[in-house]
C-alpha cells in the first residue's frame, strides 16, 4: 500500500467520495427506523412468509371439510371449524394468501392504468387531459364502495370482475396523485431539454419523471394498498366479495358472526369471528406505520411542531 | 353582483351538472346488463314471451336516450320503477315499487346517520380542541393513539368488537337493531345504540385529527405568536384567535366525514341487521335487483355530493379572501 506513505490529497477526496453501496444505505436507514416501522415491516414480512407458504404451513385443506361443524378451539382444530366444518386456522392462513393476493394484485393494476394515465395527462397537457380530468371528477363523485356495489351487480361477483372494479375505481385517486406531482416536474428545464433533443415519450416518462416522482407514489402505493385491502374484506364481508369457497377474511367474519352472541358461554368460540377482522385490521394498522416513516423520511414532513 | 354569490353559484351549478352526469352513469349501467338477463330474472321456465314482454318493460326496445329520460322523468316524480325480485315466469307481477321498498328505510337511515352525527362532531370538536390545547401531553397521546388505531380498523371489526363486550359478554345494549316506524323515539336510540356507536368511533376519529392538525398548523403564524407575545393564555390563544380561523378547514372535514357516513352506514347496518337504505342495497346487489341498486346508487351518490358541496361553500364563504375582495 504505496497510497498510505505518501500522503495525496486526490486519494483522501477519492476515499471520502468512495460511496456506500446500496445494501449499506438501506442498512442505515433501517437502523434509524423507529420502533413503530419496525413493527410494520415484521408484521407485513410475517404476513407475506404466511401467504407465500400456505401449503405448507396449513395443518388442514382450504375447503377440507370435516365431520364436526363448531368445534371448540384445540385439539385437532387450533381454533376451531366454521358452520360447515372447516378448519378456521388452516383457512386463515389460506385467507392471507388469497386475500392479500388479490388486493396486491389490485392495487398493482390500479397503479398501472392510473399512473401511466396521470403521467400522460401531465405531459400533453391537452384536451386528453382535459377529459381524463373531468371524467375522473364525476366518478370520484360517486362513493367508492356504493359504485363497487352497483358494478358488482351487474357484472356478478367473480374474483377477476372484483379485481378490475376496484382497480378501475381505484385508479382515479392514483391519477389524480400522479397527475399532481408530475405537473410540479413536467415543467423542470431537464424535462424539456429532454423532450428537444427528440426524445419519445415513454423515454421521457421512464426516465426523466418517474423517478422523480416515486417517494409520494411509493407511500401511496401502501395507503392504495391498506385501503384496497379494506374495501374488498368489506366486501366480501357483505357477501358480495370473494366467493366461498375460497378462504377469505371478509366472508370469514360474516359466516362465524354468529358465534359472537355465546361469548358468555364460550368465550373462546366467540373470538373466532374476530380473529380474521383483527388479521385484517392488523395488516392495516402495520402498512399505515411503515408509510408514515417512509413519508417522514423522503419529504421531512413532521406531523407538527 | 358579489364575488361570494358568483362563486357559491358556480359550485351550485357545478354540483348539479355533477349530479346530472352521475345519474348518467348509474343509469348506463343497465346497458351493460349481460343479453340473457331476462332469463336470469325470471328463471328458466320463463317462456319466449314472458322474457320478450320483460324486455319491453324494462324498455330494451326504444333508444337509449329516450329510456334516460323516462327513467329521469321518472325519478324526478319519485317514481324508481318497480323491484325486479318477485316477478315470476308466470307472468304474473308480484313485485314491489321500489319507492315503496326505500321510503321507509330512508327514514331509518338518516335518524341513524343524524343521530351518529349529533353525538360525533360535538365529541370531535371537543377532543380536537382539547388535544391540540394539551398537545404532548399524555392525554393528548392516549387520543392520539387511540384515534390512530380505530381509523385503520374495519368497521365491521370495531362492531364485533363493541357487540362482544358491550351486548354479548354484559347484555347492556342490544345487538340486533331492529327499529319499526311503530316504536317510541327512547326505544329506536337504544335500539341503535350500537351501531351509532361503531359509526361514532370510525368518523370521530378523523374529525378529531383534521381539527387538532389544523388548529396547530395555525398556531405557527406570526399573529398567534404576536398573541402569545402580549401574554395571552394558551387557552385564549387557541379559543379566541385560532379557532375562528380554523373553521372553514374543520367545517370541510366534517362535512366531508359526515359523506362518509354514507358509504360507512352500509356496513354497520348489515352488520346490526339494521333496516336501512344500505342493507336494501346490499341485498339487492347478492340478487342483482337492478331497479332498487340504482335508486340506492342515487340515493347514496346524491346525499355524498351535496354534502361535499355544502363543504366547499362553507369554504368559501368562510374564507375572508373572497369575502372582502380588494
Amino acid at each position: 500500500m504505496s497510497d498510505e506513505q505518501t500522503y495525496s490529497a486526490a486519494g483522501e477526496v477519492g476515499q471520502v467520495r468512495q460511496r456506500r453501496t446500496r445494501l449499506q444505505r438501506i442498512w442505515l436507514d433501517l437502523k434509524k427506523a423507529p420502533p413503530t416501522a419496525i413493527f410494520g415491516m415484521l408484521v407485513v414480512s410475517i404476513y407475506a412468509f404466511v401467504a407465500l407458504f400456505a401449503p405448507f404451513l396449513a395443518p388442514h385443506g382450504e375447503a377440507q371439510i370435516f365431520k364436526e361443524p363448531y368445534a371448540a378451539w384445540g385439539g385437532q382444530f387450533l381454533l376451531g371449524t366454521d358452520q360447515i366444518g372447516r378448519d378456521i386456522f388452516s383457512r386463515l392462513i389460506y385467507g392471507a394468501r388469497n386475500t392479500i393476493g388479490i388486493a396486491l394484485t389490485t392495487t398493482i393494476l390500479s397503479f398501472a392504468v392510473g399512473g401511466s394515465l396521470g403521467l400522460i395527462a401531465a405531459i400533453n397537457q391537452n384536451w386528453v387531459d382535459q377529459v381524463m380530468s373531468r371524467l375522473v371528477d364525476v366518478l370520484m363523485a360517486i362513493p367508492s364502495l356504493i359504485f363497487a356495489l352497483m358494478l358488482l351487480s351487474i357484472f356478478g361477483s367473480t374474483t377477476w370482475g372484483l379485481i378490475i372494479i376496484i382497480a378501475m375505481l381505484d385508479s382515479t385517486r392514483v391519477f389524480r396523485l400522479t397527475r399532481a406531482v408530475s405537473l410540479n416536474v413536467v415543467v423542470m428545464d431537464y424535462v424539456e431539454a429532454a423532450r428537444l433533443r427528440g426524445e419519445k415519450l415513454p423515454w421521457i416518462m421512464r426516465r426523466e419523471i418517474l423517478p422523480n416522482i416515486l417517494p409520494p407514489l411509493v407511500a401511496e402505493f401502501g395507503l392504495r394498498f391498506s385501503f384496497v385491502f379494506l374495501a374488498i374484506a368489506a366486501l366480501s364481508f357483505l357477501g358480495v366479495g370473494i366467493q366461498p369457497p375460497t378462504a377469505d377474511w371478509g366472508s370469514m367474519v360474516r359466516e362465524n358472526a354468529s358465534l359472537i352472541q355465546f361469548a358468555k358461554y364460550d368465550l373462546k368460540g366467540a373470538m373466532t369471528p374476530l380473529m380474521p377482522a383483527a388479521a385484517i385490521a392488523l395488516l392495516t394498522v402495520a402498512v399505515n406505520f411503515i408509510v408514515d416513516w417512509f413519508l417522514q423520511k423522503t419529504s421531512g414532513l413532521k406531523d407538527e411542531q | 353582483m358579489h364575488p361570494i354569490v358568483k362563486t357559491v353559484i358556480q359550485r351550485l351549478m357545478l354540483g348539479v351538472f355533477t349530479l346530472f352526469l352521475v345519474s348518467l352513469i348509474i343509469f348506463s349501467a343497465i346497458q351493460f346488463l349481460p343479453g340473457d338477463f331476462g332469463e336470469a330474472v325470471l328463471g328458466q321456465s320463463a317462456t319466449e314471451d314472458t322474457v320478450a314482454a320483460f324486455r319491453k318493460e324494462l324498455g330494451l326496445d326504444q333508444p337509449a336516450y329516450k329510456r334516460y329520460f323516462n327513467w329521469v322523468g321518472g325519478v324526478v316524480q319519485g317514481d324508481f320503477g318497480s323491484s325486479f325480485s318477485g316477478r315470476a315466469s308466470s307472468g304474473v307481477d308480484r313485485s314491489r315499487k321500489v319507492v315503496d321498498l326505500i321510503a321507509p328505510r330512508l327514514e331509518n337511515t338518516l335518524f341513524l346517520a343524524s343521530m351518529t352525527a349529533l353525538i360525533a362532531v360535538p365529541l370531535a370538536l371537543f377532543l380536537g380542541i382539547t388535544t391540540a390545547l394539551y398537545r404532548n401531553s399524555i392525554y393528548d397521546r392516549v387520543v392520539n393513539a387511540v384515534t390512530l388505531t380505530t381509523i385503520a380498523t374495519p368497521e365491521f371489526f370495531v362492531a364485533y368488537i363493541l357487540i362482544l363486550f358491550l351486548a354479548s359478554l354484559n347484555q347492556w345494549l342490544p345487538s340486533l337493531a331492529n327499529i319499526d316506524a311503530s316504536m317510541s323515539l327512547g326505544e329506536k336510540i337504544y335500539k341503535s345504540a350500537l351501531p351509532s356507536l361503531t359509526l361514532t368511533l370510525v368518523i370521530v376519529a378523523h374529525m378529531m385529527r383534521m381539527t387538532r392538525a389544523a388548529i396547530i398548523n395555525l398556531l405557527a403564524s406570526p399573529y398567534i405568536e404576536m398573541a402569545r407575545l402580549k401574554g395571552l393564555s394558551s387557552r385564549q390563544v387557541i379559543l379566541r384567535h385560532a379557532l375562528p380561523n380554523a373553521w372553514a378547514p374543520i367545517a370541510t372535514v366534517i362535512a366531508f366525514n359526515l359523506a362518509y357516513l354514507v358509504v360507512g352506514v352500509v356496513i354497520v347496518e348489515v352488520v346490526f341487521v339494521y333496516p336501512g337504505v344500505g342493507q336494501l342495497m346490499v341485498d339487492a346487489v347478492r340478487t342483482r335487483d337492478i331497479p332498487v341498486v340504482q335508486a340506492s346508487a342515487l340515493f347514496f351518490a346524491g346525499t355524498y355530493i351535496m354534502l361535499n358541496l355544502i363543504a366547499d361553500i362553507i369554504g368559501i364563504i368562510t374564507n375572508p379572501r373572497i369575502l372582502h375582495p380588494r
